[in-house]
C-alpha cells in the first residue's frame, strides 16, 4: 500500500445501502464489529423498510445500515456519510442526501443499468446528474456483481446464491479502504456461517477478493486510518443492540433478585427482538410466552408477578395502548411489573420501523383513574441494560409497574458495551412480607415508604385476596368509602414519588453559567451531546442535562432548569416532555425544539437551531 | 411434587368475607361444592390460587381462604395462565362467567384451552350479564328478551362445549348448580385432570334470568331430563333408571330398557378418554325434550400440559447448555479487550 494516500481521521461514517435482500444489515454489523474489535468506538443505525421484501430494486425496498467509527468518544451514528456503498440506484436515490460534501460513493455499476434506473424512477441514464450530486463527491464505479460472479466461478453455486455474496465483496473492499485486518473479518464470518461450510467458503473467497481488488487496483481514493480509541475504559467489550441489552438487563435483574424471570409478549416491530433474545435463554430458565395478543402478553405477566416472578412484557406504541387497562390493574394490585415500550412512529400503525419519542404522555398518563407509574428512558443502546436492570429493581423494591421507553433507534442501533459481572451490579431486595408480620392483607405496607408487602403464593400464613377493586387501607377488603379512596390514591402516588430517593440527581454537562441549557431525554442523548461538544469547541457557551428518569423526576430538576436564562427542550415529538415539565414545575420558562419525521436528530440541525437561540 | 394430603374441612377454605351474591343465586351452591372439593383434595389453602375476571361469579376469590386474584374483565384466563406457568406448584382455579369468558375474554379462553394450561375453569353459565344488570350474553338463547335486546336477540349463542372441542380441549365437564353431589364429582375430576379443565356450570340468575335452567333443574323430573356421564359407565338415566342412550345409524338415540327388545347390554358405555371427540361432542350437544342433557365428565383425555412442556424443555436445554448463569452468558458473547 506504499503508493496510497492514507488519510488520518478521528472518525468516519460509512453507509451501506441496497435492496432489503442484499444483506446490508449483515455487512454493516460485521464492519462495525470488526472496527470495535480493533479498538474503535462505534455507533450504528439500521434503517430498514417495514415491507419484508418490497419489489426488488424499488425505492420501497431500500435497506440501509450506517456505522460511525472513531478514535474518540462517539455519541451518534453520524449525520452524514463519508463513504456510501450503494448497491443499486434506488439506494442511491433514497440516501444521497445523507452523503457528506467531499465524500465518496462506491456503487455497483452492474446494477446501474437501464432497467435498474427505471425501477428506481430515474428518467435518464445518469442518475448522478439527475440527482444533482455535488461535484465534491468522488464516484467510484465498481463492477461488484461481475467481480463476485468471477470470484465464485467453479464453486458450483447457482446465480442466486452468487449474487447474495455481493455484500461480502463490498465488505472486503471497505475493509481495505479502512485498513481493517482481514483476520478479524474472517473470524466474524467464521462465527456467522460455521454451520454452513459451503456458504462460509464462498463468503471468505469473495471477501478476500474484494479486499485484494481494492489493494491491487489502488482505487483512486484515499484510504482511511482511524486509530484505536483511548477514551474508553479498559476492559472487555462487545457490540450490543438496545433490544438485546434490554433482554440482558431483565436476565441480570432476575438472577440478582433470585427470582424466576417471566416474559409475556406478542410480536410487534420494533420490539420483537427482546422476546426472541429471551426465548433463546431457556438455558437460564427464562419463561417466555408468546401470547395470543398484547393484552394476554401483559396479563400473563401480571399473573406471573402475582405468583412471585420478576415479570415483564415488551411492546411498541400500539401494543402499549392495548395494555393500558392491565397496567392499571398492576397499579391497583401494587404488583411489580416491567413494561418495555420500544417506541416507533405513530399514531395508529404509523411508521413501524421508524423512531420517535411520541409515547411519553401515553406512558405517563394513558390509563383510567389516578394511575401513577414509574417511567424510565435509556439514552444509548448499551444504556438499555442498566436502565432495564434499574427498572426491575424499582419494580420489585417499590411494588409498582415501571415503563421503560426505548425506541427503534435504540432498539435496533448498537453501541459498545463494557461487559459487566453480576457481582458488580446493585443488590435487589424485593419488598417481601416480613415472616413475623401478623394480620397481613392486600394493603399491608411499609408505613414509611408506603410500599405494599409482597406475599408470594405458596407461602403459608399469608394467603390474601388481591384485585382491581379499590381496597380498604387497613383491612384490605373491597371498599368504596369516599375518604378511604382518596387515601389510597394518595398512598399509591406517594409510593411512586418515593422512588426519587433512589435515583441520581441531574448532572450538568458543561458550564453551569452557560448561556443556553439544552435538555433532552431518552434516545436523543448522543446527538445532543455531540452538538454540545461541537459547539463548545467552537467557543459557544452551551450546557446540557439529560433525563433518564422521567417519573419521578430527579430531585434537583427545578433547581437546575431555573438556573439558566435560556432552556431548550429537544425531543422527537411535538413537545410532550416540555409540556410535562411545565406541568410539574410551575413558572418554568422553556423553549422547544421538536422533530417528528421518524428519524433521529442530526447534529447539524441541532447546532443550527442552537445558534439561532443564542442570537 | 407430591403434596402431603392433609385433613381439611370445607370451613378451612372459607374466607372471612361475607358472601354478597343475591339471595337465591345459583353461585352459592357452586361455592359450597368448591369448598367441599378443596377440603377433599387436601391441598393447603396457601398452595391454591383462585383467579377471576369481572362479573358476579368473578367475586368468588374473595370467598375462598386461598391466595386469590380478582382481575379485569375477560382476562382471567390469561392471568391464570401466567400464575400456573410461572409457579406450577400452585393449584389454580379460574372462575369466570358467560360474558367474561366467551365475549370479552373469548380469545384468552380458546387459547388457554388450546395450550392445555393445567388450570381448572369454573365457567358459570347463566346466559345473562348480571353485574351490569341484565343485558344478553353470548350464551343467551336466540330471541331472548333482555334490557339490551328488548325485541329479542337476533344472534346465535355460543355453546361452551363446542368452543372447547373446537379449540382441541382435553377436558369438558358440565354440572348443575343445585345438583350438589354430582357437581363435586365433576370438580374433583377436573382438578385431577392435567390440562385445561373446562367445567360449564349451569347456574340460575335469580334476578335477570330466573328459571333459565328450570326445565332441567326441577328436582322431581330432573332424572328424566339429564344423563350423568362417567368414564366406563353405561349411559343410563331416568327416575326409574330405565332410560339409556344407543347409537342408531350413527345417531344418538334415547331408548327405554325393556321396550322394543332393548336390554341393558345395548346401552352405550361412556368413553371420556377417547381422543376422537366426535361422540363426546354429540353428547355435549344433546338437548331436550327428545334427548337428555349431558352432565358429568364428558371429555377427559390425558395430554401433556403447556406448563409441564415448558418445564421439561427448560430442563432439557439447561442440561445441554454451558451457559448456567448471567456471567456465563456474558462470557459467551463475541468480545474483545480494549
Amino acid at each position: 500500500m506504499e503508493n496510497i494516500n492514507v488519510e488520518e481521521m478521528d472518525n468516519v461514517v460509512v453507509l451501506f445501502a441496497g435492496d432489503s435482500g442484499d444483506g446490508m444489515q449483515l455487512t454493516g454489523t460485521l464492519f462495525s464489529n470488526i472496527s470495535a474489535e480493533i479498538g474503535n468506538e462505534i455507533s450504528t443505525f439500521p434503517d430498514y423498510p417495514a415491507e419484508i421484501r418490497a419489489p426488488q430494486g424499488t425505492l420501497g425496498g431500500v435497506s440501509g445500515f450506517q456505522v460511525h467509527i472513531g478514535s474518540g468518544k462517539i455519541y451518534t451514528p453520524g449525520d452524514e456519510a463519508d463513504v456510501f456503498v450503494a448497491m443499486n440506484p434506488a439506494a442511491l436515490k433514497i440516501n444521497i442526501r445523507k452523503v457528506k460534501k467531499g465524500g465518496t460513493i462506491i456503487y455497483d455499476e452492474n446494477s446501474f443499468q437501464k432497467n435498474d434506473l427505471t425501477k428506481a424512477g430515474f428518467a435518464t441514464d445518469n442518475p448522478f446528474t439527475e440527482l444533482g450530486v455535488s461535484e465534491t463527491i468522488t464516484l467510484v464505479p465498481t463492477p461488484l456483481t461481475n467481480l463476485t460472479q468471477t470470484s465464485l466461478e467453479g464453486f458450483g453455486l447457482d446465480n442466486k446464491d452468487i449474487l447474495r455474496s455481493k455484500n461480502m465483496f463490498a465488505l472486503g473492499l471497505i475493509c481495505w479502504l479502512f485498513n481493517r485486518p482481514m483476520d478479524k473479518a474472517e473470524h466474524f464470518i467464521h462465527n456467522k456461517f460455521r454451520k454452513k461450510p459451503a456458504v462460509l467458503e464462498a463468503n471468505l473467497k469473495v471477501l478476500n477478493d474484494g479486499f485484494n481488488y481494492g489493494n491491487n487496483l489502488h482505487l483512486a481514493i484515499s484510504t482511511y486510518s482511524i486509530v484505536r480509541s483511548d477514551s474508553t475504559l479498559p476492559g472487555k467489550y462487545t457490540s450490543i443492540s438496545g433490544n438485546t441489552a434490554t433482554a440482558y438487563g431483565l436476565i441480570a435483574a432476575a438472577e440478582k433478585a433470585g427470582l424466576q424471570l417471566f416474559l409475556g409478549s406478542y410480536p410487534i416491530t420494533p420490539a420483537s427482538d427482546i422476546m426472541q433474545e429471551l426465548a433463546l435463554r431457556r438455558d437460564l430458565g427464562v419463561k417466555v410466552m408468546q401470547c395470543e395478543d398484547e393484552i394476554a402478553g401483559i396479563t400473563t405477566a401480571i399473573g406471573a408477578s402475582f405468583a412471585g416472578c420478576l415479570a415483564a412484557t415488551n411492546t411498541s406504541g400500539p401494543g402499549l395502548a392495548l395494555k393500558s387497562e392491565a397496567i392499571g390493574l398492576a397499579v391497583m394490585a401494587e404488583l411489580p411489573l416491567v413494561v418495555i415500550d420500544v417506541m416507533r412512529g405513530g399514531p395508529s400503525t404509523g411508521m413501524p420501523t421508524k423512531t420517535e419519542q411520541t409515547d411519553l404522555l401515553q406512558a405517563l398518563h394513558g390509563r383510567n383513574g389516578e394511575s401513577p407509574v414509574v417511567v424510565i428512558a435509556p439514552g444509548t443502546p448499551d444504556d438499555c441494560f442498566h436502565y432495564t436492570f434499574m427498572a426491575s429493581k424499582i419494580a420489585l423494591e417499590y411494588m409498582t409497574p415501571v415503563i421503560v421507553l426505548t425506541d427503534a433507534f435504540l432498539g435496533n442501533g448498537t453501541s459498545l458495551w463494557r461487559l459487566p459481572k453480576l457481582a458488580e451490579l446493585p443488590e435487589i431486595k424485593p419488598n417481601y412480607v416480613p415472616a413475623d408480620l401478623t394480620g397481613y392483607n392486600a394493603t399491608t405496607r411499609n408505613e414509611d415508604t408506603k410500599v405494599r408487602y409482597w406475599a408470594v403464593p405458596g407461602t403459608e400464613g399469608f394467603a390474601y385476596r388481591n384485585g382491581g377493586l379499590e381496597k380498604d387501607y387497613y383491612k384490605g377488603g373491597i371498599s368504596s368509602d369516599p375518604e378511604n379512596h382518596q387515601k389510597m390514591v394518595e398512598t399509591r402516588a406517594a409510593k411512586v414519588k418515593g422512588v426519587e430517593n433512589m435515583i441520581p440527581d441531574l448532572e450538568i454537562f458543561g458550564n453551569e453559567n452557560a448561556d443556553l441549557l439544552i435538555v433532552g431525554w431518552g434516545s436523543t442523548r448522543g446527538h445532543l451531546m455531540s452538538s454540545v461538544v461541537s459547539m463548545n469547541k467552537k467557543g459557544k457557551n452551551v450546557a446540557m442535562v439529560h433525563f433518564n428518569y422521567i417519573n419521578p423526576l430527579p430531585r434537583n430538576t427545578e433547581e437546575v432548569l431555573k438556573k439558566f436564562k435560556k432552556v431548550v427542550v429537544c425531543e422527537l415529538n411535538s413537545g410532550q416532555f416540555a409540556g410535562y415539565l411545565r406541568a410539574e414545575i410551575p413558572g418554568l420558562n422553556i423553549l422547544q425544539y421538536n422533530k417528528v419525521q421518524g428519524q433521529p436528530f442530526t447534529v447539524t440541525e441541532l447546532e443550527k437551531q442552537f445558534e439561532i437561540i443564542l442570537k | 411434587m407430591e403434596a402431603v394430603k392433609l385433613e381439611y374441612t370445607p370451613k378451612d377454605f372459607k374466607s372471612d368475607q361475607q358472601v354478597r351474591w343475591c339471595p337465591g343465586c345459583g353461585d352459592y351452591a357452586i361455592i359450597n361444592s368448591l369448598h367441599k372439593v378443596m377440603a377433599e383434595m387436601g391441598i393447603p389453602p396457601h398452595e391454591i390460587a383462585v383467579v377471576s375476571g369481572i362479573g358476579c361469579s368473578s367475586r368468588l376469590p374473595y370467598y375462598v381462604s386461598s391466595y386469590g386474584f380478582h382481575t379485569i374483565h375477560g382476562r382471567g384466563a390469561a392471568v391464570a395462565t401466567g400464575v400456573k406457568v410461572a409457579n406450577p406448584a400452585l393449584t389454580v382455579w379460574q372462575v369466570t362467567g358467560d360474558g367474561d369468558c366467551l365475549a370479552i375474554g373469548g380469545n384468552h379462553f380458546i387459547h388457554s384451552v388450546r395450550r392445555n394450561i393445567d388450570i381448572n375453569v369454573l365457567l358459570f353459565n347463566n346466559q345473562i350479564y348480571g353485574l351490569t344488570k341484565g343485558q344478553f350474553s353470548p350464551t343467551s338463547l336466540k330471541g331472548q328478551v333482555s334490557k339490551s335486546s328488548p325485541y329479542g336477540t337476533i344472534e346465535e349463542p355460543f355453546r361452551p362445549a363446542e368452543l372447547t372441542f373446537g379449540a382441541r380441549g382435553t377436558f369438558f365437564g358440565r354440572l348443575l348448580d343445585v345438583d350438589l353431589k354430582n357437581a363435586q364429582q365433576v370438580m374433583l375430576a377436573a382438578a385431577e385432570h392435567k390440562g385445561t379443565s373446562i367445567i360449564e356450570c349451569l347456574v340460575n340468575c335469580v334476578i335477570f334470568n330466573d328459571g333459565a335452567h328450570n326445565w332441567l333443574a326441577e328436582k322431581n323430573t330432573r332424572p328424566d331430563k339429564m344423563v350423568f356421564l362417567e368414564h366406563g359407565k353405561p349411559m343410563i338415566y331416568g327416575v326409574a333408571n330405565d332410560k339409556g342412550l344407543i347409537l342408531e345409524n350413527g345417531q344418538l338415540k334415547a331408548v327405554t330398557i325393556g321396550e322394543n327388545g332393548i336390554t341393558e347390554a345395548d346401552i352405550l358405555v361412556h368413553d371420556a378418554r377417547n381422543p376422537n371427540p366426535t361422540l363426546q361432542w354429540e353428547l355435549a350437544m344433546m338437548k331436550g325434550p327428545e334427548m337428555p342433557v349431558a352432565l358429568g365428565i364428558i371429555r377427559d383425555v390425558p395430554a401433556e400440559s403447556y406448563n409441564d412442556a415448558m418445564d421439561k424443555q427448560i430442563a432439557d436445554i439447561k442440561a445441554k447448555s454451558k451457559i448456567k448463569c448471567f456471567d456465563d452468558l456474558v462470557d459467551s458473547l463475541e468480545q474483545w479487550e480494549i
